[in-house]
């Protein structure tokens, strides 16, 4: 019950704000994300921004992920 | 064309693939890992993830697809709504194809009730906003994820002053339905896959209980299927040490905390109480209804005649949904109940346990 | 004298009489002008057909929104129709155009349509040789529906079957997949995207240039209603092979596959309505993709699966997936609808 998409937040206005992912772009409502800053990017879910992705610990996650493709297991 | 996605890179599913079969034979015992999230559940399957866990690895699914666990009388209260005048109900697309005891929100709108598909509850609104004299009832399903979403129209509704934008309450939340699992004998779930979106908006402290109290382990993941297998071998490996706790592995998206915006907007709008899930029956605390203060937003208040319901003869959804079978053993399955004409709710959604079984043929070996 | 330009639709453009004759010969004949057409009898009487076996195909158009990013109906209605000739092997010729508009309907609507579809046959080398207009009271109708049909004649010597195909033929396809359905959903849904645009074209030059290769095709299908999952649902079925797609050979623009992301939608049951799947023989298939390279409309064309043998009873069409496991590919139940689940 959560198909929310991470989309980049291209600029606000009071409440509103328009987001995009790879070209395409959506409003929404930044009503439940009020302190989102423009720049960020934000999880949508039915034309709202419900969260902030952490650019930090999202690289720190694809580290992680390479790191299992590079070095399998000695079984 | 799209970059290859890192989070579907099929070297790092390999490298995890083999360590969590690495990790299973060190197990020495099968082990039954449950999600609880629709979207978990289709991700999974459009993944073909199941197909690439060894034997000693299930993964089963629980009441995670909302729509599924939303009762028959729901929809047929939806339905009586929409047969009156000068009402317009709006729904998210995952409705539209559900049974009712009669019929369907599909099948009720060729018959000519005005029922419309919308993208947001905010679309709702809008349409309320742009024709004053009608009455326009949105459904609101969902679970965590969800609800604030529809307390959010609802306060637009509030502010613009539109009163003819209702809500037809059926959010739904987790936690009560995962500590009947949690504390079913017989279902001996070794782990939980925990909703990553849900997440998001209650933070992962919600889910404590399932290690602190009934001693089962949890991780937080998200959709891609390398998010998933993270996850399932977290699980294993909390298991071979003998551990429980909740592991947040989808920490780019959630803390422990969550939106606290958003709870607090549900919250002014929204109370907990005692609903039924289908498949379980009422469950106390696992359901949202509309404050006292909002009742003239509350079109469950609306006098409109309901037929008893109906429950679709031999149809053991609820038993699916409570994750004690897996769908082949449901006699209807593949047979009578089929995606093209489903008779219970975990066939139609594109979610549904069911449905994700017969589409992705998990009852067969070979493919 | 000069004719006003069509301002609105009315009921009487349908009854006709006078206005039916204004609008005929003001807005529709001008713009498809031919010999045929300019007669404005009750049939098209036609040259005789060249050697070969006539095809005749038909096709309704009701698209929402009526013009999109890449097109409108009319542009549509002529593609459509043309493809549907092309995908059975025919080189298409004469075409006819009945409209079904709804009174009250914008005259600047019908306008943008009639001429589209015009510079559409002119360009893809046919003629619209006949038409009709009704018009539904208001709500009876969506503004502009059009009804087509499409005579075309299949050369001797060639024959474009499922039968055709067998086990080691490659399946390519002549473009990225989903343009047109995922614009459609997003004017529908409130999504933009300068990139976003239908690729609704005529693709029966892309054809004879596969001819003209010397590539012995075996198949032909236009993935429109349903996408290329519904046509190679069908074909796998038909010919009683098995199908194997390649997810990371299959190409979707970043655009689409957002537009899909943010709506919950599968980019292989989306419609393109400019673009052919074609089953062709594993030897040629290198030939096939050059041709098509070379061809306007054509230059992503890609080789996305191949034909496979189909044991006792595994299923006609499955994918192997970017991640590594190989899974069903079903038919979509249901009209596509944007979920949150």
């Amino acid at each position: 019950m959560c198909l929310a998409i991470p989309m980049k937040l291209l600029d606000r206005d009071d409440f509103e704000g328009t987001v995009e992912l790879d070209g395409i772009r959506r409003s929404v409502s930044l009503m439940l994300l009020p302190d989102a800053e423009v720049g960020q990017h934000v999880l949508v879910h039915a034309g709202y921004a419900i969260g902030t992705i952490n650019e930090d610990e999202a690289a720190r996650t694809l580290d992680l992920l390479r790191e299992y493709a590079d070095h399998m297991v000695d079984l | 064309m799209t970059p290859r996605d890192p989070y579907r890179d099929p070297k790092t599913a390999a490298g995890l693939v083999q360590r969590i079969g690495a990790a299973s034979d060190r197990l020495q015992r099968r082990a039954t890992f449950m999600e609880v999230c629709g979207t978990h559940t289709h991700a999974v399957a459009a993944a073909g993830l199941r197909r690439m866990l060894p034997e000693g690895v299930r993964l089963i699914s629980g009441p995670g697809c909302p729509v599924c666990v939303t009762p028959v009388d729901y929809l047929d209260r939806a339905l009586a709504l929409a047969d009156l005048p000068d009402t317009v109900i709006c729904t998210f697309g995952d409705l539209m194809r559900v049974p009712s005891s009669h019929s369907s929100l599909e099948r009720a709108r060729a018959a000519g009730a005005r029922i419309e598909v919308v993208y947001s509850p905010r679309d709702a609104v809008a349409r309320a906003r742009f024709a004053p004299s009608t009455r326009v009832v949105f459904l609101g399903v969902g679970f965590e994820t969800t609800a604030p979403t529809i307390a959010a129209a609802i306060a637009e509704a509030d502010a613009d002053g539109v009163p003819n934008f209702l809500v037809l309450p059926g959010n739904k939340v987790m936690p009560p339905p995962m500590a009947a699992l949690a504390a079913d004998p017989e279902l001996g779930v070794d782990g939980f896959l925990l909703p990553g979106h849900v997440s998001v908006l209650t933070g992962w402290n919600v889910f404590r209980f399932l290690a602190d109290v009934h001693g089962i382990p949890g991780a937080v993941v998200g959709f891609s299927p390398t998010d998933v297998l993270r996850g399932v071998l977290e699980l294993l490996e909390q298991r071979i040490r003998g551990e429980a706790t909740i592991t947040n592995l989808y920490n780019r998206a959630v803390d422990a905390d969550g939106n606290r915006v958003a709870s607090a907007l549900v919250d002014r709008y929204f109370e907990p109480a005692t609903v039924t899930w289908r498949g379980f029956g009422p469950i106390p605390g696992s359901g949202l209804v509309l404050r006292a203060e909002h009742a003239h937003r509350d079109a469950g208040l609306i006098d409109v005649e309901v037929p008893d319901p109906v429950e679709p003869h031999g149809c053991r959804c609820g038993e699916v949904l409570r994750g004690s079978i897996d769908p082949p053993e449901c006699s209807l399955f593949g047979g009578a109940c089929v995606p093209d004409a489903p008779v219970g709710a975990c066939m139609v959604s594109a979610e549904g346990t069911c449905a994700a079984w017969y589409r992705h043929r998990l009852h067969e070996t070979t493919v | 004298m000069k004719r006003p330009a069509l301002e609105r639709v009315l009921l009487a453009h349908g009854s006709g009489g006078r206005l039916t004759r204004e609008l005929v010969e003001g807005t529709f004949v001008p713009a498809l002008s031919n010999p045929a057409l300019d007669a404005l009898g009750d049939a098209a009487v036609l040259p005789e057909l060249p050697p070969g076996r006539p095809a005749l195909t038909t096709d309704g158009f009701v698209v929402d929104p009526p013009v999109f990013p890449g097109g409108d109906l009319g542009h549509l209605s002529i593609c459509g129709t043309v493809n549907d000739l092309a995908m059975a092997g025919a080189r298409p010729l004469w075409l006819t155009w009945a409209l079904i508009l709804e009174e009250g309907a914008d005259g600047e609507l019908i306008r943008t349509c009639t001429n589209s579809a015009a510079a559409t046959a002119r360009a893809a080398g046919v003629q619209v040789v006949a038409g009709d207009t009704k018009v539904v009271p208001k709500g009876r109708g969506d503004r502009i529906y059009a009804v087509t049909a499409g005579l075309g004649v299949v050369p001797p010597g060639r024959r474009v079957a499922d039968d055709r195909i067998v086990p080691g033929d490659c399946i390519l396809v002549s473009g990225p997949l989903g343009d047109h359905g995922a614009t459609i959903m997003a004017c529908r849904h409130g999504l933009v995207g300068e990139d976003l645009r239908s690729d609704c074209a005529p693709i029966h030059r892309l054809v004879e240039t596969l001819f003209d290769a010397g590539v012995d095709v075996h198949a032909l299908h236009d993935p429109t209603r349903g996408g290329a999952l519904a046509v190679c649902h069908e074909a796998a079925t038909r010919c009683g092979h098995r199908f194997v797609l390649e997810e990371a050979s299959v190409p979707i623009r970043a655009s689409v596959r957002a537009v899909c992301d943010v709506l919950g939608l599968e980019p292989l049951g989306l419609a393109c309505e400019g673009r052919l799947v074609a089953w062709v023989p594993e030897t040629e298939v290198s030939r096939a993709v050059e041709a098509l390279r070379q061809t306007p409309g054509g230059g992503e064309a890609t080789v996305i699966g191949r034909v496979e043998v189909r044991d006792g009873d595994r299923l006609p069409l499955v994918m192997e997936t970017e991640v590594g496991s190989t899974r069903p590919l079903d038919l979509l139940s249901g009209s596509d609808l944007p979920r949150i689940c």
